[in-house]
């Protein structure tokens, strides 16, 4: 039989390759939206609630939950893909919950970080490490 | 109220009942032991719980070696499970050679079997759950999964054996794992036909990522005069660990904000004692009792690990109850006033030689077995060796598997995957098709031969070691390394993802592994859709045969430190 690269990816016992490569130079991408994001400001924690899986069951579409009571807004990192801006929702003074639901890319074992503005103007923030992995052999 | 210090005096009580201390002489080994012995229990409170899980399909008595490595880490370094051998002895103040120590631990198991035979059997499992319904005729008994898998009569008729087993079993619920590799259309036609409850509070459905709608999340019992809660929680890891593809529409994870929200729903309708049939794993379960509030009871299945005794965090109970059918978990509980107000346990070793078959049982696996016996029991052939999988690293039945690979699929390196289930076989036993399809039976077994890069071999081992020895237990999927065949290596349990492999070697030639060159490597249980090649099954009794009597060598390829 044939394999190729891709479909090697998914062998028993095998793994994702090229997962935890080259996150230094994203991790700092996110740094730079987070800061863009805060203006520096002081990020608390707490008051964030956000729910992802600890290993995805799909890397290609992963289902993150996020939210935060007072929020005006969320920014939803993901700080491990080249491209870590995931989405920024935006919460009026009418919006019956302040929060969301959506599914992520991830290339790769990263973690996932919401940023939420207050409606005070404060920050707060929650991060989840999500693993991505293609291999294990179950018990 | 109870107070936490009558709690835990309680769980003294509980220990102080097993009776696993007695030394036994091995000659008059099974002439001592009794039935009455093993189903010895004071009967305590007003409900009782019995669990059995990880039977993998094995409906006769069989051998099963406990492994002498599985280490733990982070938090669970030295704790149990991951306590093995004269150190678990030691642990529970079990004799050497005691009927505790070859049911529980490693270590002179081939002269110890000899002594006390072969264990589990679900017709002698019928007799435990008999007798302890004679005593309790409300208790609860539950299944905590991997039931349809394992066995050359679950392969050819698709789980039907078990679940006919089973049903004259008559479990009150049940949770799942390897079921799914039946395909979940073949798992729904076995589910919507069970007569007792199919349970899984982190089974969701995949698209819409909401509770599945053919299992339920729990199910609440009138017991004893009380209301008990029975969640389930399916193996969360099973679209990682197991081909997904097999089951698209689901989607699981442990998801204990989930699990918080449904204690609290059965809390708030009434129930006064909660119990979770878990397939999460020990540690994983451990971790969720201290994330969890309100669970009094997690029944743990998964890793396959038998304590004789509940280990306490905070105020639940968690009871681990082995596999392979060796043994059953008998829970009483005093529930009043609205909580649980203490416990006595016993785990019971299913000694086969001395607890009676029970008749119905016995007749029902007679008739599962009976179009399959003369294919199943043909001789292929015999062993000088105890042949086991049990082991972080490797195990001998494993290192036979890897060498047919090698041989069969004229590979240069083998990959054999680290599951836990598959009985022993003792020196001198014959191999029969059966013991084969025992350690190999899967839908998804085709031995592939392939072509992989150094680098990239190096790139699996790192990735299969972070998923047994990262640091906490939700990122662990609860198997072992995956075994390697003419390929040595060194890990270092106490390092990060990445660097924990090193001194990689090709054993045939004792030169290290090149990133940069191509191996030819054979393997199987690949969890990619559409893997080609032969049955493992075939390619290992092709190779037995080839060997007439099969002999192992001491296995040195993989050295461990960082322990």
């Amino acid at each position: 039989m044939q394999l190729t690269r891709r479909n090697m990816l998914a062998l028993s016992g095998g793994a994702a390759a090229a997962t935890a490569l080259g996150l230094p130079a994203y991790a700092s991408a996110a740094q730079d939206a987070i800061a863009a994001f805060t203006g520096g400001a002081d990020l608390a924690e707490g008051a964030v609630t956000l729910t992802a899986p600890e290993i995805a069951e799909n890397g290609n579409t992963v289902p993150i939950e996020v939210s935060a009571p007072g929020a005006a807004s969320i920014m939803l990192l993901a700080d491990g893909n080249p491209t870590p801006a995931v989405a920024t929702f935006n919460f009026g003074p009418l919006s019956p919950s302040r929060g969301a639901a959506t599914r992520v890319r991830l290339a790769g074992t990263q973690n996932v970080i919401a940023i939420a503005k207050m409606e005070d103007g404060t920050f707060q923030r929650a991060s989840a490490e999500v693993k991505v992995t293609i291999g294990g052999c179950g018990g | 109220m109870i107070s936490r210090r009558d709690f835990l005096q309680m769980g003294m009580a509980a220990a102080a009942l097993y009776g696993g201390t007695q030394p036994w002489s091995r000659v008059a080994a099974q002439q001592s032991l009794t039935q009455d012995q093993l189903l010895q229990f004071d009967t305590f409170g007003n409900v009782s719980l019995i669990h059995i899980t990880d039977i993998h399909a094995q409906l006769k008595p069989i051998f099963f070696r406990e492994p002498s490595i599985n280490l733990g880490v982070g938090g669970n370094k030295g704790a149990v499970p991951h306590v093995t051998g004269a150190d678990f002895r030691k642990l529970y103040g079990i004799a050497d050679g005691s009927p505790s120590h070859y049911a529980l631990s490693s270590g002179d198991f081939s002269a110890l079997a000899q002594a006390y035979g072969r264990v589990g059997g679900l017709d002698r499992v019928a007799t435990v759950v008999n007798a302890i319904r004679a005593d309790r005729p409300d208790a609860l008994l539950l299944d905590g999964g991997d039931t349809w898998h394992g066995s050359y009569t679950c392969y050819h008729t698709q789980g039907q054996d078990m679940v006919d087993a089973m049903n004259v079993l008559r479990p009150d619920a049940m949770t799942f794992h390897w079921e799914f590799t039946l395909g979940s259309g073949r798992v729904a036609e076995h589910v919507e036909n069970l007569p007792f409850a199919a349970l899984g509070q982190n089974i969701f459905d995949a698209e819409w990522d909401e509770p599945a709608e053919l299992f339920k999340p729990y199910q609440l019992f009138e017991r004893g005069g009380t209301l008990v809660a029975v969640i389930g929680q399916a193996f969360p890891y099973m679209p990682i660990a197991n081909p997904g593809w097999m089951f698209p529409e689901y989607s699981f994870g442990i998801r204990d904000e989930n699990m918080q929200a449904m204690v609290d729903e059965v809390r708030a309708a009434g129930a006064e004692v909660v119990v979770c049939l878990s397939h999460n794993g020990f540690d994983v379960d451990k971790k969720m009792a201290g994330r969890v509030t309100g669970l009094d009871v997690i029944l743990s299945g998964h890793t396959h690990d038998a304590l004789p005794e509940p280990v306490l965090v905070g105020e639940t109970i968690i009871c681990p109850s082995g596999s392979n059918g060796k043994f059953v978990t008998r829970v009483d509980l005093d529930v009043r006033d609205g909580r649980m107000m203490g416990y006595r346990t016993k785990l019971i070793p299913i000694f086969s030689d001395v607890i009676t078959p029970d008749a119905t049982m016995a007749a029902e696996i007679d008739r599962i077995r009976a179009p399959f016996e003369a294919e199943m029991s043909e001789v292929i052939g015999q062993s000088d060796a105890t042949l086991y999988r049990r082991g972080n690293f490797n195990g001998t039945w494993d290192d036979v598997i890897c060498d047919a690979l090698i041989s069969e699929r004229d590979a240069e390196i083998a990959l054999s995957p680290g599951v836990r289930w598959g009985p022993s076989i003792v020196p001198g036993q014959d191999i029969t098709r059966e013991d084969i399809w025992n350690v190999t039976s899967m839908t998804y077994g085709e031995a592939y031969r392939t072509e992989m890069s150094g680098e990239f071999l190096k790139v699996i081992l790192e990735d299969v070691a972070d998923n047994i020895f990262n640091p906490d237990p939700y990122y662990q999927q609860g198997g072992d390394m995956v075994r390697t065949g003419g390929l040595g290596y060194t890990i270092d349990v106490s390092q990060p993802q990445g660097s924990r492999i090193s001194n990689m070697t090709l054993l045939s030639t004792g030169e290290p592994i090149d990133p940069a060159r191509n191996y030819v490597v054979a393997g199987w249980a690949s969890v990619n859709e559409g893997t080609e090649g032969p049955q493992i099954w075939d390619v290992v009794e092709n190779h037995i045969k080839k060997m007439g009597t099969v002999t192992v060598s001491e296995n040195n390829s993989v050295e461990v430190i960082g322990v």
